[in-house]
């Protein structure tokens, strides 16, 4: 029996974005939550190393010199007026947390203590500058402690376990959404105003990813199914130190903290390919540089296949005091003594640059010219504002997701409380029905989990930290063969308790969709910048490529490609050195 | 919860079937799963895993029961993905939680070989050739190894788990010496996993007393030299729920997967009761 609800302001997903905007909103308007997880289990938690502001308190700072280095570090598919205000917004940003209570490292006259990070600098590239305010190695898990804690303060209503499966829109406005009861197998429709989709990312596309189970890309699959554009879906980032053969993130803040990396000859290779800020060079040339490194026979590992992360030169003091998870986790999963030996790691999916296009409003935005859809929004990393452009910089997705999660919770509110409520779509929870009984009645001939691996597998290869036209063609008719194995799943479980079975399955054709999207918009580009890089085509390519992808799902399935341009300002595209 | 006095107090969700093409669901109970699948012998480098899992499906049966399933793994592999591999391949049906796979979202906390931890911080290398699988103690089970966390997290947001304190100016930072900030370091970490909570036999036998975790997320407030609640938390804890109910076992302190040193602090919050503030 499907039951109905409804709210003024649906946010999905309660991550740093959600549990920011539920903030924002519930104080204004009737406002439901809804998320696939405990609201703690989100994957902000796991983020490690800290979110960047020019508060100065270190070193001399401004939020202009902020704004460059994101820029910069986006290879210049930033749009420049998104940067600017994040950058300047950053500051309030980390003053609120404070009196939220999150619990920042100090200096030692009892300021908010920060720290260096990977293409953050001073005065323009000039030499790596401490911007990063942090939390020991783990800022992400008491951002999103914090988050949650201010929501049970406001008494934010909650709906636990209940993942969102369709986007309802009357007439091109948003009238609620469809979830699945995961504890009762019952379907829930939410009426509302306006809905925020703050999902997340879509790492678990890859084999070897930083990211959790639940990143399934949910949110942009679900609106792109409904006729919205998925944005710069080519640039996810690969972060360069993941754990050996895991993926498990090791942060950027080791390199921050004086960390280096290591090649099999025992050489600093990033010496030679950024000499100014070295081991603190953005992630995409990092895991280039470990790419070629391995590719000319440098690799470490059993396989010859990863690089070394070295910390052994650092004070016990730093390593215990300001990086204790990172070192757990190197003893844990590897069982190697960071203080006594270096750590293999290897580039790992981490960041999904691209997803839902909005403006700085987080209002879902359509076509080159920007259209919004009215009530529909989407802020972190499931959407593209785009703040990151080709490559985003260490820090600036904790920054991003408290900066437009607030805008974002704003805005929907302020929508909603002017709005009527539009009457639902007839049928409307008719195509999720007709998805999950596909499913379940399904033939029960392939394994999901295996045409997973085999969808992470070869999106590893073939569209990874090196991407190439013939990899990306072959990677299409993949896909394809992919897609049609998909349809002849089942599920071996038939009961509605907890059916955790049937729901990833579900994931699945998110991951198959987001996966789609990807590939077309990658093949597309014939160039290279920030996290796509073409080996048939190693350059920028400023004339034909200052411009953002856009993809839409056809009717028939076919991927059709739009594209928009930059929003530039006071920094003129040039080579990107460090 | 919603607060009723709130202008936009959500109203009552409505039943009603909009939707004409019939239930999602068909009657009668499931089929039962299906028998494990042969397995070959464990590839170069592998080895076997035989985890027994202590089942519960209340669609299916009102008891639980227990099953074993024969996996090959490499020795460095976590436990979840033994257990992913036997949901995978072997029986759907298998129900766990979990999400970030490397200790930190709390997801996945069970009971291994007698011991609460969390399955992807154990490696199968330390627990093979056999390893027994519970649900974590003391919470209702509603599926396998999926337990009811309401009543945990319950007593969590009975302790006013966020910074009560409306001063300073808001555009500037308060400070906080980095001596006041390591006072209440540890308990900055927890992540509400549960393990504690569900390896102390008091809270096995007292529904009423708020365990380990919460407790903790009190600490982490009441000894930030910022918080101004801490005569409020410390009046709940004094109560018949609270800290006293702790006999100073020692089992959330060896069970908490991030290293809190729970037990001591559950000790310091009895001792400001009893000493500082009352």
């Amino acid at each position: 029996m499907t039951t109905f609800h409804t709210y003024d302001a649906v946010i999905v997903g309660a991550g740093g974005a959600g549990l920011r905007a539920a903030i924002e909103a519930s104080d204004r308007v009737r406002t439901g939550v809804i998320s696939k997880l405990y609201p703690t289990r989100s994957h902000t938690g796991a983020a490690q190393g800290g979110m960047c502001a020019a508060l100065s308190n270190v070193e001399e700072d401004y939020p202009e010199w902020h704004a460059f280095d994101t820029v910069k570090g986006g290879d210049y598919l930033v749009d420049q007026p998104a940067a600017l205000l994040m950058c300047e917004e950053a500051i309030d940003a980390i003053y609120e947390l404070e009196h939220w209570g999150m619990p920042f490292n100090r200096t030692t006259d009892g300021r908010i203590d920060q720290r260096r990070f990977g293409g953050h600098t001073r005065n323009h590239g000039e030499a790596p500058v401490k911007r990063a305010c942090y939390v020991a190695d783990r800022t992400g898990h008491m951002i999103l402690q914090t988050l949650y804690q201010q929501c049970i303060k406001r008494n934010v209503r909650f709906f636990n376990e209940f993942y969102a499966l369709d986007l309802l829109l009357t007439d091109g406005r948003v009238a609620g959404i469809v979830a699945y009861e995961l504890a009762t197998g019952e379907l829930h429709v939410f009426r509302a105003k306006s809905v925020l989709f703050a999902t997340g990312g879509y790492g678990r596309v890859f084999r070897i990813t930083s990211n959790a189970h639940a990143l399934t890309g949910d949110g942009p699959a679900v609106v792109w199914r409904r006729g919205v554009p998925l944005q710069d879906m080519e640039f996810f980032q690969f972060h360069p130190t993941g754990i050996y053969k895991m993926g498990i993130l090791i942060s950027e803040a080791v390199r921050g903290e004086g960390g280096i990396l290591l090649n099999s000859e025992g050489e600093r290779f990033m010496e030679r390919y950024a000499p100014t800020v070295k081991d603190l060079a953005p992630r995409d040339l990092v895991s280039r540089a470990i790419y070629q490194e391995i590719k000319e026979g440098r690799g470490v590992g059993s396989r010859r296949d990863a690089a070394y992360l070295d910390v052994r030169h650092l004070p016990h003091e730093v390593i215990e005091e300001k990086l204790p998870d990172v070192t757990e986790f190197a003893r844990v999963y590897l069982g190697v003594e960071p203080t006594r030996e270096p750590v293999p790691i290897q580039p790992t999916a981490h960041y999904a640059m691209g997803g839902i296009p909005t403006n700085t409003d987080a209002q879902v935005v359509l076509g080159p010219e920007e259209t919004p859809v009215a009530g529909l929004y989407a802020a972190g990393e499931c959407a593209c504002v785009s703040v990151h452009g080709a490559n985003r910089l260490g820090t600036n997705s904790l920054l991003d997701i408290v900066v437009f999660g607030r805008r974002g919770g704003q805005h929907m509110a302020r929508f909603a409380g002017e709005a009527d409520l539009p009457e639902p779509p007839s049928r409307q929870e008719a195509s999720t029905v007709e998805t999950l009984r596909g499913l379940l009645r399904g033939p029960n001939i392939e394994f999901v989990a295996d045409i997973r691996a085999e969808l992470q597998r070869h999106m590893f290869d073939l569209c990874g930290v090196v991407r190439s036209e013939k990899g990306l063609r072959e990677l299409q008719g993949i896909l394809a063969g992919l897609r049609e194995r998909y349809g002849l799943v089942g599920i071996q479980d038939q009961g509605r308790v907890f059916n955790t079975e049937l729901m990833e399955a579900v994931e699945l054709g998110f991951l198959l969709d987001v996966s789609d999207a990807i590939v077309a918009s990658a093949l597309a580009r014939d160039e290279s910048r920030g996290g796509h890089y073409r080996e048939d085509h190693q350059l920028r390519d400023d004339d034909h490529w200052l411009r953002h992808s856009l993809a839409y799902r056809e009717a028939d399935g076919s991927i059709h490609l739009e594209h928009k341009d930059v929003k530039l300002g006071p920094y003129v595209p040039m080579e990107r050195k460090y | 919860m919603p607060d009723d006095t709130s202008p936009w107090a959500a109203p009552e969700p409505e039943d009603t079937e909009l939707w004409e093409g019939g239930p999602l669901w068909e009657e009668g109970p499931p089929r039962e799963p299906g028998a494990s699948p042969r397995i070959g012998p464990p590839a170069e480098g592998q080895v076997r895993l035989t985890v027994r899992i202590r089942r519960y499906n209340p669609e299916l049966r009102e008891e639980s029961w227990w099953e074993e399933h024969a996996v090959n793994m490499e020795p460095t592999d976590r436990l979840l993905d033994a257990l992913h591999q036997v949901k995978w391949y072997h029986d759907g049906t298998l129900a766990l939680r979990r999400s970030c796979a490397h200790g930190v979202c709390g997801s996945d906390a069970m009971m291994i070989d007698g011991r609460n931890r969390l399955a992807c911080k154990v490696l199968i290398k330390d627990v093979a050739p056999k390893c027994t699988v519970e649900p974590i103690r003391g919470l209702p089970v509603l599926k396998d190894l999926i337990v009811d966390m309401e009543p945990f997290f319950e007593g969590y947001h009975a302790m006013l788990p966020y910074l009560i304190n409306d001063e300073g100016d808001p555009r500037r930072e308060r400070l906080q010496s980095p001596e006041e900030r390591h006072r209440y370091d540890d308990t900055t970490k927890c992540i509400l996993c549960a393990a504690c909570t569900t390896s102390c036999p008091i809270f096995w036998g007292d529904e009423e007393y708020v365990g380990p975790a919460a407790i903790v997320n009190a600490h982490r407030f009441i000894y930030d030299s910022r918080d101004r609640g801490a005569d409020e938390r410390l009046r709940i804890l004094s109560e018949r729920t609270g800290v006293f109910r702790c006999r100073t076992t020692f089992n959330c302190t060896e069970a908490c997967p991030r290293g809190i040193e729970v037990t001591k602090a559950i000790q310091e919050v009895k001792r400001s009761i009893l000493f500082d503030r009352f």
